[in-house]
């Protein structure tokens, strides 16, 4: 039995009579210990998967079970990063963080979780900003607060919603080795979401795409067999990167093709005949048009 | 040193006087100066203006009014009692002068005899309570009442009865308003119960509130000890006052970011935790704007109240003053409302600094 599983898992909204599935027979099982990665494209649903096992949505047909047991709401054993950092802007770092852990292990003492909260400030490298407010912080910093929040309620899965991509490429790599560090601590069995295939596969035990919606689905999973610790500047030239590199993307792009094929919408070029504004003849000055205002 | 008063002065909201301090720490003279005209020396121009204005037309309402009154003698009475009248009103009679708009001098005037009027007041008082401190206490050992003085209020004193009743009546209005906002904003179907409620009850016009509110108070209470006009006003005043606050709270507590509710579940805070931890900070920006409209409100309302309610503030001043026709009533009466207003203001200054020492901003939310 798997650590977490996903079976038949089907989710539609609801406008009006109008349907629209989402998400459509949805198969997963995340071994305990393992890093998936979960790749596709924006709108194919990736948020609404997170939020059905974060416990904020609930599938209409099919099965959410960790350890063997359906999830009836969101619960301290899954820690979320979530892809806005959505931390509280009037409070610091620390009271931040503090919030998690008092209603997680509110039978700590006061050293006790004091001790817990700084603990998780030190592993995201921000003990210099302990006090400061969100909106004192850069886009990384937050996310770092973020992560150290779900990591501080000592959570059994971790899920990441595309935690990154608001971030500039630098930052990424930085915070991408970071967690990936962070998590090699104590291994514990972590779900990513991206758009990012390389993060992936930096990232990842294993990668599976999700088709594009509506009616996303799961497709093949692959193995990422790159040793670990990888080092992100050295990995680029790994032939075995670069071929999984290509494999996904082609994999993403032609399920991406079908999608587009699938919809029979022709589209009407108009007519356009190209002109060039303000160069009428060579060597004869076009004469300036005059404006009317009234 | 000079950042930190500016950062000070910004916060209180006096940020005018910014570059008179740019100025005295010797930065950039061209700029500053200009801007010292811009925000200081131009409003300052810009009230004188007002003054003379006032000045024109008060003294035009004055002749129109003298003229008028001479008419009426010469008419009346013939030509003889006409030149009486000029006489009468040249030599500056208190019996003859025409009543109408006064001038800023006369109101003046009037501030000043206002306040000699609070000084022998307060002075009476003084003696009054020196003389009956032996009785009191000896009335106090036998466990009588002590004797107080009942003399007539001064301006002053009014102006601290008006004080007391709009803040009773706003710290009602809060205590009314906020929890029931909160309740409301919480539950969708609660709101849309009693959205009907409140759209009846918010125009309802405050001598109306002030009525509702006697017939209640009349009955419940019939204790002759306790101060009932007070009562009755600084009630009808929250009542009034309490709309904008129920509808802002309710209003800001439906509507805080779904990130924030979100997070709030993920980490399964408790109802209290929720409420106070991220519910309520993040709709007090709304919360305290509601406050602020519900201050100003019942500012307002209040002189219409006091004035019904018969409660010894600026509101049966006014009233008084009208009715009683004197010299310089009208000039009183402006002195009123120009004390009515300064206060007003303060109060508004005095809740938005408030509101940014409590409340995250709202810039911090991206």
């Amino acid at each position: 039995m798997a650590f977490l599983e996903l079976r038949n898992v089907h989710k539609s909204y609801k406008t009006g009579n109008e349907v629209t599935e989402v998400l459509s027979d949805i198969n997963l099982e995340i071994e305990e210990g393992e890093f998936v990665a979960i790749v596709g494209f924006t709108g194919s649903g990736k948020t609404t998967l997170i939020n059905l096992i974060n416990g904020l949505h609930f599938p209409d047909k099919g099965e959410v079970l960790l350890k063997g047991k359906t999830i009836m709401g969101p619960g301290p054993d899954r820690g979320v990063v979530f892809q806005n950092y959505s931390l509280l802007p009037w409070l610091t770092v620390y009271q931040n963080i503090m919030l998690a852990v008092n209603e997680i292990f509110s039978d700590l003492s006061k050293k006790e979780k004091d001790a817990h909260v700084r603990k998780y400030i030190e592993m995201v490298n921000l003990s210099h900003a302990t006090d400061k407010r969100p909106s004192e912080l850069s886009g990384g910093m937050r996310q770092r607060v973020s992560v150290a929040r779900a990591l501080a309620m000592n959570p059994e899965v971790l899920l990441m919603d595309e935690p990154l991509s608001a971030l500039d490429a630098l930052t990424r790599g930085t915070l991408q080795e970071e967690i990936i560090n962070i998590w090699s601590q104590d291994k514990k069995t972590a779900l990513l979401i991206t758009n990012d295939v390389d993060e992936g596969i930096i990232m990842a035990d294993r990668i599976i795409p999700l088709k594009p919606g509506p009616k996303a689905t799961l497709g093949p999973e692959f193995k990422i067999n790159l040793e670990r610790p990888r080092d992100v500047t050295a990995i680029n030239k790994n032939p075995e990167f670069k071929r999984l590199r290509n494999d996904i993307l082609e994999y993403l792009i032609e399920v991406g093709a079908d999608r587009r094929q699938a919809s029979n919408q022709k589209y009407e070029l108009p007519r356009l005949n190209p002109v060039m504004p303000g160069r009428v003849r060579f060597g004869i000055k076009k004469e300036t048009e005059k404006t009317k205002y009234f | 040193m000079k950042d930190k008063i500016i950062k000070t002065i910004r916060f209180i909201g006096l940020g005018f006087f910014e570059p008179l301090v740019r100025l005295a720490a010797g930065e950039d003279q061209k700029k500053n100066l200009s801007d010292v005209f811009k925000k200081i020396v131009f409003p300052i121009l810009s009230i004188f203006l007002f003054l003379a204005l006032w000045e024109g037309g008060a003294s035009y309402l004055y002749n129109t009014e003298a003229q008028r009154k001479i008419e009426k003698e010469r008419t009346d009475r013939g030509d003889e009692a006409a030149a009486a009248m000029i006489a009468c009103i040249e030599s500056g009679d208190i019996s003859c002068q025409p009543n109408t708009l006064p001038s800023p001098t006369q109101v003046y005037g009037a501030y000043k005899a206002l306040l000699k009027d609070h000084n022998i007041i307060s002075k009476k008082k003084e003696d009054f309570e020196s003389k009956t401190a032996k009785i009191n206490e000896k009335r106090k050992a036998k466990g009588q009442d002590p004797i107080t003085y009942t003399g007539r209020p001064s301006f002053v004193d009014q102006i601290g009865t008006s004080i007391k009743t709009v803040f009773a009546g706003f710290l009602l209005a809060a205590i009314i308003a906020i929890p029931i906002g909160i309740i409301m904003g919480l539950s969708p179907t609660l709101r849309t119960s009693f959205n009907w409620l409140i759209q009846i009850f918010k125009p309802v016009s405050p001598v109306v509130w002030l009525l509702l509110v006697f017939m209640i108070v009349k009955t419940l209470i019939s204790n002759p000890d306790l101060d009932k006009s007070f009562i009755i006003s600084f009630i009808s005043v929250g009542l009034c006052s309490m709309w904008a606050t129920l509808v802002n709270t309710s209003m800001g507590v439906s509507t805080v970011d779904k990130d924030f509710i979100n997070v709030s579940k993920v980490l399964k805070l408790n109802i209290g935790q929720n409420i106070f931890k991220v519910v309520l900070p993040a709709s007090f920006p709304l919360i305290f704007t509601g406050l602020r409209i519900t201050l100003s409100v019942a500012w307002m309302v209040l002189i219409a109240i006091e004035l019904l309610a018969q409660s010894p503030g600026l509101g049966s001043f006014v009233w008084e003053e009208f009715q009683n026709g004197a010299n310089d009533s009208n000039a009183k009466i402006i002195v009123a409302m120009f004390v009515i207003g300064g206060i007003g203001f303060l109060l508004e200054r005095i809740m938005l600094v408030i509101q940014k020492l409590v409340t995250f901003n709202k810039a911090d939310l991206a």
